[in-house]
C-alpha cells in the first residue's frame, strides 16, 4: 500500500536563501511523524508548501499514491491535509460550533445556519477522540489547551486524515501537553496520521513513531526513538556535539544580596497573586522558582523589578529597600532583568540592534554626553556585543524585529550582562528557543553565577530549573510551598509541589533514595 | 566580456529589487496615480467633454485629455509660475512685472509654511505614539496669543518683539497640548477624543475673544487690531510677494525637531515610548512625563503655525482664519513618514497644490475641490500601499515598517 503522504525532492528558494533543498519525506498511515529542527531550519516552509500556502520551485507531493497539486489551503483540505497553526485562528466572540462551521456552514432551508446539526457532529467527534469539548462554549471563555482542541476539531470536522501540528506544545502547560499527547494517540488509533513539528527533544522521544531531522533546509537523517537518544538527536539537529547537561561546579554562596520579605502583590484584576512570599538569594548562587505558569511568577518578577507596586512586604537589594523604587533606580543599584516576554518588554522591535543594546543605559556615559547621544560609541558597543555574544545578524544596524527568537534573546542577555550587575532576574530565559541558543544562554547564566552574581531563575520548564538551580523554590497559587536544596530535590518531589501537594518527610526520602539508586546503577 | 554584462545586469536588477521595495517609490507612484485619477475626474465632470463624445469617440478622448492637460497647466502656472511670463518679465527688466511673474512660486512657499509647523507638530506626536488631532485648535490658540503679543505689547525693538510674539504663540499652543497630555498621563483619557474636544473649545474661545476682549473697537466685525510694525515678520520682497522669514523659521524648527528626535536622549525616550511603551517602562523611562512633554512640544509647534500666519501674512486675527491647515497637517505628516525632512517635502507639495488650486479655478473653471480630491486620492494610496504595489507589480516591502503604532493606555 502506498504511504499516506509522500514528498519527493521539494525545493523552495527565497531571495538569497535555499529554504528547502530536495526534501524527501514519507508518512505512513497511523503514525506520528516528528519533524525536528531548529528555528529557521525550514520545517515551517515545508509544511506551508504541503498546506498550499507556498508553491514549491521543484518537487512533487503524493497523497495515497495520487500526485497532488496544491495551490491553496482549500486544495490541501480537500485532499485530507489539515494544519493546526502555532497561533490559533479562532474568533473569540464566536462559540465553538460557530468557529468550527466557519467556511463550511451547515444551512437549513432559507439560508439559516443549522447550529444544532453542526453541534451534534462536533459532540460526536469529541466523543470518538475524547476531546471533551462543549460546542456551545465561547472561545474567549475556554483555556488555551481547549482552544487548541477546537482547532483540531475543525480539521476532523472537514475529515482531514493528515494533521500537521506546528509546535503545538509551545503554548501549553505540562498537564495540557500530557492531555494533548493522549488525544494524539487516540487519533492515530483511529487511523489518522500526524506530522508533529517541534524542536523539543523530550517530546519527540515521548510520542513520535518516526523522526525526520531537518537542518539548513536539508533532511539530515531519519530515525526512531528506539534507535537514538537525546544527545544523538540534538547533535543531528544542531550539526555539532551538543552538551545537554549544564556543566557546573558546586556553588560558593556569599552574603545575601537580595531578599524578599512577606511580599504581597495583586494581579491586574485585583486578586492576590503573590501571597506572603519570603526568600533570600545569595551572591554566587542560582535560586530557581519552579511552578506551573500563572501561579504568581509574573507578578513576583514585576514587583521586584519595579514594574508593579507591591501592596505589602519588603524587597531589599544590596542593603537598599527597593520595594517602592522606580525601575530605573533598581537597575542603577545593580539589578538586571531578562523579561519573560522578550518582544513585549525586553526589546523595541523597530529599533536597530545597536539601540536595543543600550535600551537602559542610553543616558549614561559613554553612550551620551549630557543630552546628546553619542552614536559612534553606541555603534561601537553594538558591534562589540554582537560579536562577543554571537548574535547572528547581517549587520548590527538591522531592526531587532528581523532577528530570530534566539538571537533576540541574546540581544537582551548581552545588554544585561554587559553592565556591572549584582543581581539578575531571569524569567523564562529560554522559552521558545532552539537547542543551540538554550545551551549558550545556560552557559552564560552559570558563568555569571560563578562571577558572584546572585541569580533568581523563574521558569516553568522543570528540566531547566533542575539543571541550573542550586536551590529550588516552588510556588503554587501565589504561595511559596517549599525551598529545597538542589541536592535534596528530584523531579518527582518538585513535580508534586508544583501540583500543590506537599510530600511528607518520609515520602521525600523515598523519592530521593530512588534517585540515588538510579544514579548508582 | 560576457561576464561584465552579466554583472551589470545583475547589479541593475539588484537596484530595481531594492528600489521597488522602498517606500519612496510608493510615494512617488501614489502621487503620480493620484494626478492621473484627478485628470480623469476633471474630464468626467466637464460638460464639453460629453459634447465632444457625442460627436465621436476620438474627439471625446481628445477633449478629455485637453481638459485634464489645461487643468494641470493652470495648476502649475498658479503654483510655480508661467515660464513664458517670467521670461518676458525678465527681458523687459520691469521690477514689478518680474515680482508679479515669480509671485506664484513664493506664494506657494507662504502657503507651505504653516503646513511645515503643523506637520512637525503631528509628526512629533506620532513618534511618541500620540495622535494629536488637536493641531487645528492649537493653531487657533497660538494665533490668538501670538497676535495679542503683536498688538498689545508696546515699545519693544523688532529683534525682541518678533521672537517674543512667536514664543507667545508657541506657549498658547503648548497649553492646548498640555491639557490632553496631562489627561492622558494621569487618567488614561485617549488623546484622540480629548484633542477633538479641545478643538471645539479653541474655536469658540477664539470667536469669543474676537468679539469681546480682543476686538478692535474701531471695527464693526469681529477682528483684532493690527499688530505693531515691530512684530511683523519681515518680508523679503516688495508687493505683491508676501514671502516672509517665517518659512526659514519653519525649516529651522524642522532641523531642531530632527536633532531632538534622533540625536538626544530625550528623543530616544520619546521614540521608545512611541514604539513600545512596555519596553520603555522596563528601561526606566517615565512614560507620564514623556507623554506630557511630547504633547506640549507638539502643541507648541502647532501654536507657532498660528503665530506665523498672524505675524507674517494677515497681521491681525480674523474669524476662521486657518481653514483646515491643522487637519491637512495630519495627512501630510503621514505622507512625510513622520520624518522632519519628509514633512518639509510633503508640506511643499500641499502648499503648491493649495496655491495652484485657486488659479486653476480662475483659469479653467475647475472647482477648487478637485485639489482636495486629488490630495485625498494620493493619501489613500499612501495609506494603502498594497494598492500601488498591486497596480505597478512591486515587491512586498522586506520588513514591515513600524512607523506609527497608535495605542491607548488602558486596554
Amino acid at each position: 500500500m502506498a504511504p499516506v503522504l509522500e514528498l519527493r525532492g521539494i525545493t523552495k528558494r527565497f531571495p538569497g536563501v535555499l529554504a528547502n533543498d530536495h526534501i524527501d519525506l514519507t508518512v505512513e498511515k497511523g503514525e506520528i511523524h516528528a519533524l525536528l529542527g531548529e528555528n529557521g531550519a525550514g520545517k515551517t516552509t515545508l509544511m506551508n508548501i504541503l498546506y498550499g500556502l507556498y508553491h514549491p520551485d521543484e518537487g512533487e507531493i503524493f497523497v495515497n499514491g495520487q500526485k497532488l497539486d496544491v495551490h491553496s489551503p482549500i486544495d490541501a483540505i480537500k485532499s485530507g491535509v489539515g494544519m493546526v497553526h502555532q497561533h490559533f485562528m479562532l474568533v473569540p466572540v464566536f462559540t465553538v460550533t460557530e468557529n468550527v462551521m466557519l467556511g463550511e456552514e451547515y444551512v437549513k432551508a432559507g439560508g439559516v445556519l443549522d447550529r444544532t446539526k453542526a453541534a451534534n457532529k462536533i459532540r460526536e467527534i469529541s466523543n470518538i477522540y475524547k476531546l471533551d469539548i462543549n460546542p456551545d462554549a465561547y472561545i474567549s471563555d475556554i483555556p488555551v489547551g481547549m482552544q487548541q482542541r477546537v482547532e483540531i476539531i475543525k480539521l476532523l470536522f472537514r475529515e482531514a486524515n493528515i494533521l500537521i501540528m506546528d509546535e503545538p506544545t509551545a503554548v501549553l502547560t505540562p498537564q495540557e501537553v500530557e492531555e494533548l499527547f493522549k488525544i494524539m494517540h487516540t487519533m492515530i488509533e483511529q487511523g489518522k496520521s500526524i506530522i508533529f513539528i517541534t524542536h523539543k527533544l523530550g517530546e519527540v522521544m515521548d510520542i513520535a513513531d518516526r523522526i525526520t531531522v531537518i537542518r539548513g533546509g536539508k533532511v539530515v537523517g531519519s530515525t526512531t526513538p528506539a534507535e537514538s537518544d537525546l544527545n544523538d538527536l540534538a547533535s543531528m539537529m544542531v550539526g555539532r556535539d551538543v552538551n545537554l547537561e549544564v556543566e557546573k561546579s558546586e556553588s560558593v554562596p556569599g552574603e545575601v544580596v537580595f531578599e524578599v520579605e512577606n511580599l504581597k502583590v495583586l494581579d491586574s484584576v485585583g486578586a492576590l497573586a503573590v501571597n506572603d512570599m519570603s526568600f533570600k538569594v545569595h551572591a554566587g548562587e542560582v535560586l530557581g522558582i519552579a511552578g506551573v505558569q500563572g501561579n504568581g511568577q509574573t507578578e513576583l518578577v514585576r514587583a521586584i523589578t519595579g514594574l508593579l507596586q507591591a501592596v505589602d512586604g519588603d524587597v531589599r537589594l544590596c542593603g537598599h529597600n527597593i520595594t517602592h523604587l522606580s525601575p530605573r533606580k533598581i537597575t542603577e543599584i545593580g539589578s538586571a532583568h531578562i523579561p519573560e516576554d522578550r518582544q513585549k518588554d525586553g526589546l523595541v522591535l523597530g529599533f536597530p540592534i545597536t539601540d536595543n543594546l543600550v535600551l537602559n543605559t542610553y543616558y549614561l556615559e559613554p553612550n551620551s554626553k549630557s543630552i546628546w547621544m553619542d552614536q559612534k560609541s553606541i555603534n561601537e558597543n553594538g558591534k562589540k556585543l554582537v560579536e562577543s555574544f554571537d548574535i547572528r545578524t547581517p549587520s548590527p544596524f538591522v531592526p531587532a524585529r528581523n532577528l530570530s527568537g534566539g538571537n533576540q534573546q541574546k540581544v537582551i542577555v548581552a545588554r544585561e550582562f554587559s553592565r556591572p550587575i549584582k543581581f539578575l532576574v531571569a524569567s523564562q530565559p529560554t522559552r521558545g528557543l532552539d537547542v543551540g541558543s538554550i545551551e549558550f544562554i545556560h552557559k552564560r547564566l552559570i558563568e555569571k553565577r560563578d562571577d558572584g552574581c546572585a541569580i533568581l531563575l523563574v521558569s516553568t520548564e522543570l528540566d531547566e530549573i533542575m539543571q541550573l538551580s542550586d536551590r529550588i523554590a516552588v510556588v503554587y497559587r501565589g504561595k511559596l510551598l517549599d525551598i529545597l536544596d538542589a541536592k535534596n530535590a528530584t523531579k518527582e518531589i518538585v513535580g508534586l509541589l508544583m501540583a500543590g501537594i506537599i510530600p511528607s518527610e518520609e515520602e521525600k526520602q523515598k523519592l530521593l533514595a530512588k534517585k540515588k539508586q538510579i544514579l548508582i546503577t | 566580456m560576457e561576464n561584465t554584462t552579466e554583472n551589470k545586469k545583475k547589479s541593475l536588477s539588484v537596484f530595481w529589487d531594492e528600489f521597488s521595495r522602498s517606500n519612496f517609490l510608493v510615494i512617488l507612484l501614489a502621487i503620480f496615480t493620484g494626478i492621473l485619477l484627478g485628470g480623469v475626474l476633471v474630464a468626467i465632470t466637464t460638460n464639453e467633454v460629453y459634447a465632444a463624445f457625442r460627436e465621436s469617440i476620438w474627439s471625446g478622448f481628445g477633449a478629455a485629455f485637453r481638459t485634464a492637460w489645461n487643468t494641470y497647466v493652470a495648476l502649475f502656472t498658479g503654483s510655480v509660475g508661467n515660464p513664458e511670463k517670467i521670461r518676458l518679465a525678465f527681458a523687459s527688466g520691469d521690477q514689478l512685472a518680474i515680482r508679479r511673474a515669480i509671485n506664484p512660486f513664493f506664494e506657494s512657499l507662504v502657503q507651505s509654511t504653516p503646513y511645515i509647523f503643523g506637520g512637525l507638530a503631528v509628526a512629533l506626536g506620532f513618534r511618541a505614539g500620540l495622535f494629536n488631532i488637536g493641531v487645528e485648535g492649537q493653531i487657533f490658540i497660538g494665533a490668538a496669543t501670538g497676535v495679542w503679543a503683536g498688538y498689545a505689547i508696546n515699545g519693544l525693538p523688532t529683534i525682541i518683539h518678533i521672537p517674543l510674539a512667536m514664543l507667545f504663540g508657541a506657549l498658547g499652543g503648548a497649553l492646548w497640548g498640555f491639557i490632553p497630555g496631562l489627561l492622558k498621563a494621569k487618567t488614561g483619557a485617549h488623546e484622540v477624543i480629548t484633542t477633538i474636544m479641545m478643538n471645539y473649545i479653541a474655536f469658540r474661545l477664539v470667536d469669543w475673544l474676537l468679539k469681546f476682549p480682543m476686538k478692535d473697537p474701531n471695527e464693526f466685525t469681529p477682528k483684532t487690531p493690527w499688530i505693531l510694525e515691530t512684530a511683523k515678520l519681515p518680508r523679503l520682497f516688495d508687493t505683491p510677494i508676501r514671502f516672509h522669514i517665517g518659512f526659514f523659521i519653519a525649516v529651522l524648527m524642522a532641523v531642531a525637531v530632527y536633532y531632538l528626535l534622533f540625536k538626544t536622549t530625550w528623543g530616544f525616550e520619546l521614540r521608545m515610548v512611541g514604539s513600545n511603551p512596555n519596553a520603555a517602562r522596563y528601561a526606566g523611562v517615565k512614560i507620564t512625563k514623556t507623554t506630557i512633554l511630547a504633547m506640549v512640544l507638539s502643541g507648541a509647534l502647532a501654536g507657532m503655525a498660528g503665530a506665523n500666519e498672524v505675524l507674517g501674512v494677515n497681521y491681525r486675527l480674523l474669524p476662521a482664519f486657518s481653514s483646515g491647515y491643522g487637519f491637512d497637517s495630519i495627512a501630510l505628516a503621514l505622507l512625510g513618514k513622520t520624518h522632519p525632512l519628509g514633512v518639509i517635502l510633503s508640506s511643499l507639495l500641499f502648499g503648491f497644490l493649495r496655491n495652484g488650486a485657486r488659479s486653476m479655478q480662475l483659469a479653467v473653471g475647475v472647482p477648487i475641490d478637485i485639489v482636495s480630491i486629488l490630495q485625498a486620492v494620493i493619501l489613500a494610496f499612501i495609506a494603502a500601499p498594497a494598492i500601488i504595489r498591486t497596480i505597478y507589480r512591486l515587491r512586498e516591502s522586506k520588513h514591515e515598517e513600524d512607523l506609527v503604532s497608535l495605542r491607548s493606555w488602558k486596554g
